[in-house]
């Protein structure tokens, strides 16, 4: 699948793929930077060699009394470097940052990796096997699972990627700024066909992107679909006011403090939601019992997801 | 200078490099342990329920018995050492290398028993392992990883005191004081191995 | 008069040597083989890769092959390499010493890594292993069909070989320096033995440990990494990179030692601040240990260990520019020739700045998460290990070679090999590094058709490269027999190596050696026979 020719993506020569998110622009600047630093000083250390090499070659007459004492520059040349190296160092750490911290009011998409496929939803239910469609301009946030072994979600054209890890959910978030249609690959070696594992990012613009979302085959969106599989799955039966079984209710849980025993406080992330419905005795509530049975094997990782959409649905509060 | 005066190459005439070596080699063994403890350590930050629900049922009075068995011998082999120092005590050496390494086996045996009661209640950590909590299969890997690596070391050390205590008893070159005293080094460093093991894999939330 | 070489002509008096000059020589005989098996490898993944499409070898051989030239070329060639054959051979000679502390564990040293290397190439003999030389998790202990356990079995076996080298170099520098050498006067590359030999002693274990619970997961399932079972894959990366970054120092470290020793020979200098450098080699092996983080930084860790691994990753490439000007000022006001052996390592110093260089991008955090599991990274590495550490063995082969063989190679076509190999080094890795950038990701069979020229390039550059390294096979042999016996000191140099026979006898000195009033007495004037006139 990765040999086939699409118009749109396979390009004549060219360095770099254009910035199409808002971090790549970003990244970019670091990126010219550090080529023009980095050619400079190679380029200063090259022509030096080589010049020494011309000039003090054996059997030219030169001058060639030893030079004195050289403190000075070499303290200089230790110096200079760390100081340069810190602020590089400040400046992608800063971009970094923020790429660790979404927007309360991105976009949600939900994929899920797995040998050697990526499937995507987005909140309204609509799905898609290897391609994602966005809308432009508008901040997008990508929760990531695996079914499998790590993966890693890679879009050059938006220079991102977040390594894909069972177990737990990763997440990345980013602004696609130009419409067109974008390379996605897993950047984590998982097996067999893990050069195959690649799909398509298309970015419209945002009202091509509401029509293209209501077109699909009509399905529940993914919070209700999670309202249903809470009950299907028995969640109500204890995490309701009216349950005679004493578990703490869920409304609004979803970006709370949460105590645990022990005296822990956690955040109520997408990671704690995934660990009470899979390990529930991982973390067990302050004033609980630990009696709620695993879910290990019975859901899967988009029912995990539909459910914490619904999780998240409840109460107003977002994510922090 | 003269070749007379090259340094020695041969360890026979400076008895420091042999324990130099085993220092360096320590040190290595250090970090491999060191490895597993930090294992430990991520487990019980992780699984704190599961950790102290496995904790208690390691058998705290099979291990206790085993810690004072290996003290015991760590002081009868630095005996063993001071003895093959001293002129006058020499032929004592011998047996109390032998004292060490029975002691030892006795570690291995008793250690032995414990694996095979913990398999017969499935506290092995397989497919039917038996503590139904988060986090308690991990800590029996581990624990069995740990002993079990330290149960291999025990054997060497076991077997290397009881080649030397056959040496000794023979008169072997190989089997002088200084040799005694980098295996007994070795020893040491496996007794004080099981002294931080030993709180760890019983003592903790024994109270619970 | 008769040399080490003559002490003994049967194989059985090799095999059970336990002279540290036949055990180099043991050494040099297996790595070689093993450079060439791991370097077939190669070749065949250039051949896969000059097309886009996954059409010479099938999906899973491909996965294998890149997984085989990692593992060999990793633990079986570039770890030992110089260490064991050079250090080996050397480090006895260049401190005045006879041997090393405990000839017999160095014996058992080599026993160890061949046993180690044919358990691996067992493996790959077998069927091949297909998780990449970094085994991660969950994929190689719960998902491979492949014979991980054999294979990580063989490094485990192996890295108690570097353990026991570390270890004994450590103690021969200790104790067995000649009197008159102090610290201070030690050679660089004895310098960067010590600090070599730390990293293979206290690294190596946790490697052991991380091999070890991997198999015992993989055999018993017991959950330490696979997250299906309650364990962490992170916790694996962790235990993998607190070892494996420690690791690539093994393999520069040595490398700079030597070209230390041959700059300033050819330049007829001393080495420019050879306490800085000194230091440096030491600060590089004790920061080293700090860093493995960022390996994963887009691997889920935490923000905070990000940050932290970032910033020491930048610290720890303080001491290698030092070193970079250092060999550069050295240069200055020299009197200088380009033998083969400078050759290479002038190359070394150009190719290791530009992957030095390069590893400051991958520092960068938000720079990282587009180049990383790119061929960015894959150019990088190759810059250090190959263009660097490989430039550096064969810079030493051939500095050496007159004092192990006593025979001298032909100088024309030593110095066209070195041409050929830098040009052929540089034409196959440069455009990795825009591919890299242009987001081709690594461990791909097939890949989009936009990435093809810059693929062509590189894979006809492998073949220049590959001849680049046949080439001193030839000559290098060749010499053996043909080529004019060496004196004592065909470059004039001043480590005490050079101040007894070429090859040496049995017991290094027939006379003991005159440790110089300062390291790296060179000065390039007409008290020397090499100085300016």
């Amino acid at each position: 699948m990765a040999a086939d020719t699409d118009a749109a993506l396979s390009s004549s020569f060219r360095l770099m793929d254009a910035a199409a998110s808002t971090q790549a622009s970003r990244t970019d600047a670091i990126f010219l930077a550090m080529v023009l630093l980095c050619g400079a000083v190679a380029a200063v250390v090259f022509a030096l060699i080589v010049i020494f090499v011309i000039r003090y070659r054996r059997g030219r007459h030169v001058d060639r009394t030893p030079p004195r004492e050289l403190r000075g520059i070499e303290i200089a040349w230790t110096v200079a470097p760390l100081l340069v190296f810190l602020a590089i160092f400040a400046w992608a750490a800063r971009d970094f940052i923020t790429l660790a911290d979404p927007p309360p009011d991105a976009l949600p998409v939900s994929v899920v990796a797995k040998q050697w496929m990526w499937k995507l939803q987005h909140r309204n239910g609509r799905r898609e096997i290897n391609e994602l469609h966005l809308p432009q301009g508008e901040p997008v946030v990508v929760t990531l699972a695996s079914e499998d072994v790590i993966h890693s979600f890679f879009i050059p054209a938006f220079r991102i990627k977040q390594d894909v890890v069972p177990g737990r959910y990763t997440r990345l978030w980013f602004t696609a700024t130009q419409l067109g249609v974008f390379p996605l690959f897993c950047s984590e070696y998982c097996g067999s066909e893990h050069s195959q594992m690649t799909g398509r990012v298309v970015v419209m613009a945002p009202a091509d992107y509401g029509r293209w979302l209501a077109s699909g085959p009509a399905q529940p969106d993914m919070a209700q679909y999670g309202f249903a599989l809470f009950r299907q799955l028995g969640c109500s039966g204890c995490h309701d006011a009216r349950s005679t079984i004493h578990a703490p209710l869920l409304d609004g849980v979803y970006g709370r403090a949460v105590h645990l025993q022990g005296g822990r406080s956690v955040v109520a992330d997408a990671n704690y939601l995934r660990d009470s419905i899979l390990v529930p005795a991982k973390d067990v509530v302050a004033g609980f019992e630990p009696v709620m049975p695993s879910y290990a094997g019975q859901v899967s990782e988009e029912d995990l997801q539909a459910l914490i959409a619904y999780l998240q649905s409840t109460g107003k509060r977002n994510a922090p | 200078m003269n070749a007379a005066t090259l340094p020695a190459v041969d360890e026979r005439a400076d008895p420091d490099t042999g324990k130099m070596g085993m220092w360096i080699f320590l040190a290595s063994e250090v970090l491999l342990f060191g490895g597993l403890f930090i294992a430990y350590l991520y487990g019980r930050t992780t699984w704190p329920q599961g950790w102290a629900a496995a904790s208690r049922h390691t058998d705290v009075v099979l291990g206790t018995v085993n810690t004072a068995l290996l003290l015991t011998s760590s002081a009868i082999v630095a005996l063993a050492v001071a003895c093959a120092e001293d002129e006058t005590r020499q032929r004592w050496t011998a047996g109390l290398l032998w004292a060490t390494a029975t002691l030892g086996a006795a570690f291995l045996a008793i250690k032995g028993i414990e694996w095979h009661a913990d398999w017969r209640e499935h506290l092995a950590p397989t497919a039917s392992f038996a503590i139904r909590v988060a986090g308690a299969q991990q800590f029996f890997a581990l624990y069995f990883v740990m002993t079990g690596l330290h149960a291999v070391h025990m054997a060497i050390g076991v077997g290397v005191l009881a080649a030397l205590a056959h040496a000794r008893a023979h008169g072997r070159a190989w089997a002088r004081a200084r040799h005694v005293e980098v295996a007994a080094l070795y020893w040491h460093f496996v007794d004080l191995v099981w002294i931080f093991l030993y709180p760890l894999l019983y003592l903790v939330e024994r109270h619970g | 008069m008769t040399s080490y070489l003559d002490d003994g002509l049967t194989i059985r008096s090799w095999l059970t040597t336990t002279d540290h000059k036949r055990i180099a020589i043991l050494y040099a005989i297996a790595i070689t083989a093993f450079f060439f098996v791991g370097g077939a490898a190669a070749t065949i993944i250039r051949l896969e890769l000059a097309t886009p499409q996954g059409d010479l070898v099938s999906h899973d051989a491909y996965n294998k092959l890149f997984t085989a030239h990692g593992v060999i070329m990793v633990w079986l060639f570039l770890i030992p390499s110089i260490p064991s054959v050079l250090g080996n051979f050397l480090l006895p000679l260049m401190i005045g010493a006879k041997d090393l502390a405990f000839p017999r564990l160095n014996l058992a040293s080599w026993y160890l890594y061949v046993a180690g290397g044919l358990l691996t190439l067992e493996a790959l003999f077998l069927g091949g292993v297909d998780t990449g030389w970094t085994f991660y998790t969950p994929y190689s202990t719960m998902f491979s069909n492949t014979y991980v356990v054999l294979t990580l079995v063989g490094i485990f076996v192996t890295g108690f070989s570097s353990i026991l080298t570390g270890l004994n170099f450590i103690a021969t520098i200790h104790t067995l320096r000649d009197k008159a050498m102090g610290w201070f006067k030690l050679p660089l590359f004895a310098w960067a033995m010590y600090a070599t030999s730390l990293i293979l002693v206290l690294a190596t274990p946790v490697l052991a440990i991380t091999v070890l619970l991997a198999v015992a997961e993989r055999l018993f399932q017991i959950g330490v990494f696979d997250p299906a079972y309650g364990g962490d894959p992170l916790l694996f990366q962790h235990l993998f990179w607190f070892y494996s970054h420690p690791a690539v120092y093994v393999m520069i470290l040595p490398a700079m030692g030597v070209v230390s020793e041959i700059i300033p020979c050819f330049a007829r200098r001393p080495v420019f601040g050879y306490r800085s450098m000194a230091y440096a080699i030491m600060a590089i092996a004790s920061v080293g240990f700090l860093v493995w983080g960022h390996h994963m930084f887009v691997s889920g860790q935490s923000l905070t260990a990000s940050l932290v691994f970032s910033l020491l990753s930048f610290i720890v490439a303080i001491p290698s520019a030092i070193k970079v000007f250092n060999w550069t000022a050295t240069l200055y006001k020299g009197a200088i020739r380009l033998d083969a052996p400078m050759l290479y390592a002038l190359g070394f110093v150009g190719l290791f700045t530009i992957g030095g260089l390069t590893g400051l991008f991958l520092a960068s955090l938000a720079l990282d998460v587009h180049l990383t599991d790119t061929y960015f990274v894959v150019a990088h590495f190759h810059y250090i290990m190959v263009g660097g550490a490989v430039m550096a063995y064969f810079a030493g082969l051939h500095f050496w070679w007159p004092k192990v063989t006593g025979r001298l190679y032909p100088e024309v076509w030593s110095r066209i090999a070195a041409v050929v190999v830098f040009i052929g080094f540089n034409l196959t890795f440069f455009p990795q590094f825009l591919l890299g950038v242009e987001g081709m990701p690594r461990r791909y069979h097939a890949y989009p058709p936009q990435f093809q020229v810059l693929n062509l390039f590189s894979s006809a550059g492998a073949g220049v490269l590959a001849l680049g390294y046949l080439m001193p096979l030839v000559y290098l042999a060749w010499s053996l027999r043909g080529g004019p016996r060496a004196g004592d000191n065909p470059w004039h140099a001043k480590g005490l190596e050079w101040q007894t026979r070429s090859p040496p006898p049995t017991h290094n000195f027939d006379a003991p050696p005159v440790v110089p009033e300062i390291v790296y007495d060179y000065r390039a004037d007409e008290r020397d026979p090499e100085g300016a006139r």
